[in-house]
């Protein structure tokens, strides 16, 4: 458990990082530290590792005050992920993972060994702990940046923008995989975003601050979305809260209704009738794309005569992927699939608002709406 | 010139003295270059964690390098107390330019080494000295590497002055030869220490790349 006790930071020239701000993390969770540049979130984490010292107020870590610790040792101790990953260009994947087991005086042999097992935990592979950084892509060297700050199997763990260097697609990869790591570990992580989507997405509680390092809002996400405290956190959240409110709320009693489907490589005997869009399957049944009303088959079909299918909906998961689903759809009607990708029926942007009418006071729920994908 | 050469090398006291020469020449040369990195790395290190000290560093170091070397020789036995053909002289000398040369290469090469890196090293928990031998040196040894380069050559030619005041090394048979005048010997003097120069740069290179094997590993970025 972290505990800020009002702190305060005040810098030299007067700029004031963070005021009498008092916080409580609860141990075992991920917090997530939110607002715009100059909130003092970055500040605030590094009060955590002694980074920064506040100028007034105590940083507890589990009830014992930091101040009293060694910084260097205290550091050991608490993993620390930051942007751009900040691997050491000079050693190998596997040496870097080591790091903080060598300060400690773990044989180098078996600092190395655990190191490679903690690379494939992350979701890399062995081979690439003899490599460089340098010679590892962005989202890779943020994997390797995460399993440095496990490798001592920290109690702590403070990330500060880890994801954001890296482009959307490996970011939401990255999420996916902290989660997961998260069940499996339940370490007490410490996270700073300036992306509320990311804030709401990972966060079991999202502090939000604004400039000048006042806490607006502390509240689990859901609660965050559908009750801003005031009109900054209103608008820091985003003028579609409304929208993203949907992450929270499951889509069971979402029923998908039938559609004309193909299969990538039937012949022009095979698809069904030509007055409407026909969603073409592959040969494990998962959605590949539209066939446009009226085209025409020459041959077996391929992929290029496909519109591409939108975004999937994947049943359980909440409601605001099944109607982007929809409204991502060429055609309005959304595809749904199995958690293995297999292809159930369709829904329209009109069933989900239904669903959402019919249910007009949805029963918030503590943290998003888990749900499994390949 | 070329029955000069033959005539040259065919006597054995003049290949001894050659390469007794040589010997001093490497000598009055490394010396000071070894002990002008040990010197410029604490400096340079001083200048960038003491910001009202690099000012004065920087500048001391640019008024030692405008010195004539000749002068230095001159002058520096009444100031140190050493006999004028001591090779103290030159390797005292040579020392403080090495070490101003070095400096500002010194503080710019750490300067460069990223913040994002030093800072993931402070929070590792490296204490400063320990960060600074294990991430921030090696780090700045690419930079640092060209700057000894330079260093290394300036080193080699300015020991032949040292020559003029009665130092051994190559400048011996350029003070011997001027006045003869005997072209051999010249040549000689003049091939010996370009040799010596482009000996010690390879060297300096080889050092480069077994210390930085990072900097050539292939860029097989693959995807994540």
């Amino acid at each position: 458990m972290i505990e800020f006790r009002t702190v305060r930071k005040q810098y030299d020239d007067g700029t004031v990082a963070v005021q009498e701000l008092s916080l409580t993390v609860p141990a075992g969770t991920i917090t997530v530290l939110v607002g715009p540049s100059g909130c003092g979130k970055t500040t605030l984490l590094r009060m955590v590792n002694r980074m920064v010292e506040p100028s007034s107020g105590a940083v507890l870590l589990d009830g014992k005050e930091i101040r009293d610790s060694d910084p260097a040792e205290l550091r050991r101790g608490i993993g620390y992920v930051i942007q751009q990953a900040g691997l050491f260009p000079h050693r190998t994947v596997r040496d870097n993972v080591a790091t903080v087991p060598l300060l400690f005086g773990t044989s180098r042999r078996k600092a190395r060994r655990d190191a490679e097992e903690l690379l494939e935990r992350v979701g890399l592979s062995r081979e690439l702990g003899k490599r460089y950084p340098g010679q590892l892509s962005g989202g890779q060297q943020q994997r390797v940046g995460v399993a440095r700050a496990l490798a001592a199997d920290p109690p702590v763990l403070l990330m500060d923008e880890p994801f954001s260097a890296v482009d959307p697609v490996v970011r939401a990869g990255l999420q996916q995989e902290l989660l997961r790591l998260q069940e499996e570990l339940g370490k007490t992580v410490l996270f700073v975003t300036h992306d509320v989507d990311e804030a709401v997405q990972l966060g079991e509680r999202v502090a939000v601050l604004r400039q000048g390092g006042e806490l607006a809002q502390y509240a689990a996400p859901a609660e965050l979305l559908a009750r801003p405290a005031d009109d900054f956190v209103a608008s820091f959240v985003g003028k579609d809260r409304g929208y993203r409110g949907l992450s929270f709320v499951d889509s069971s009693g979402l029923e998908p209704g039938p559609v004309d489907t193909v299969h990538i490589g039937d012949t022009s005997a095979d698809v069904p009738s030509r007055a409407g869009w026909v969603l073409a399957l592959d040969a494990q049944d998962r959605p590949r794309g539209w066939l446009p009303p009226g085209s025409t088959v020459r041959g077996r079909l391929t992929e290029d005569q496909l519109v591409a299918v939108g975004s999937l909906h994947t049943l359980g998961c909440p409601l605001r992927e099944a109607l982007d689903a929809a409204l991502s759809s060429p055609t309005g009607r959304g595809a749904v699939v199995d958690a293995d990708g297999v292809f159930q029926g369709v829904i329209t942007a009109g069933q989900v608002l239904e669903l959402i009418e019919n249910r007009r006071h949805p029963a918030l729920t503590e943290g998003a709406v888990q749900c499994s994908r390949d | 010139m070329f029955e000069g050469l033959i005539r040259y090398f065919s006597s054995s006291s003049n290949r001894e003295v050659l390469f007794e020469q040589l010997g001093q020449h490497v000598y009055l040369s490394l010396v000071p270059l070894a002990a002008g990195v040990l010197l410029a790395l604490p400096l340079g290190r001083l200048a960038q964690r003491l910001r009202w000290l690099r000012a004065p560093l920087l500048g001391g170091a640019n008024v030692v390098y405008t010195v004539p070397s000749l002068a230095v020789f001159v002058l520096l036995p009444s100031v140190i107390g050493t006999g004028y053909t001591s090779s103290g002289n030159v390797v005292i000398a040579l020392t403080l330019y090495t070490t101003a040369l070095l400096l500002r290469p010194v503080l710019d090469a750490l300067e460069a080494v990223p913040e994002h890196v030093t800072l993931a090293a402070t929070a590792m928990g490296y204490r400063p000295h320990r960060r600074f031998l294990a991430v921030e040196l090696p780090l700045a040894v690419p930079a640092l590497t060209s700057a000894v380069r330079v260093a290394s050559v300036s080193n080699i030619s300015l020991v032949s002055v040292g020559a003029l005041i009665g130092v051994g090394g190559l400048g011996r048979l350029f003070t011997v030869g001027f006045p003869m005048p005997d072209t051999v010997r010249i040549v000689v003097g003049i091939v010996a220490t370009v040799l010596l120069a482009l000996a010690v740069d390879l060297l300096l290179v080889a050092l480069w790349r077994l210390l930085t094997p990072w900097e050539r590993a292939g860029k097989a970025v693959s995807r994540s």
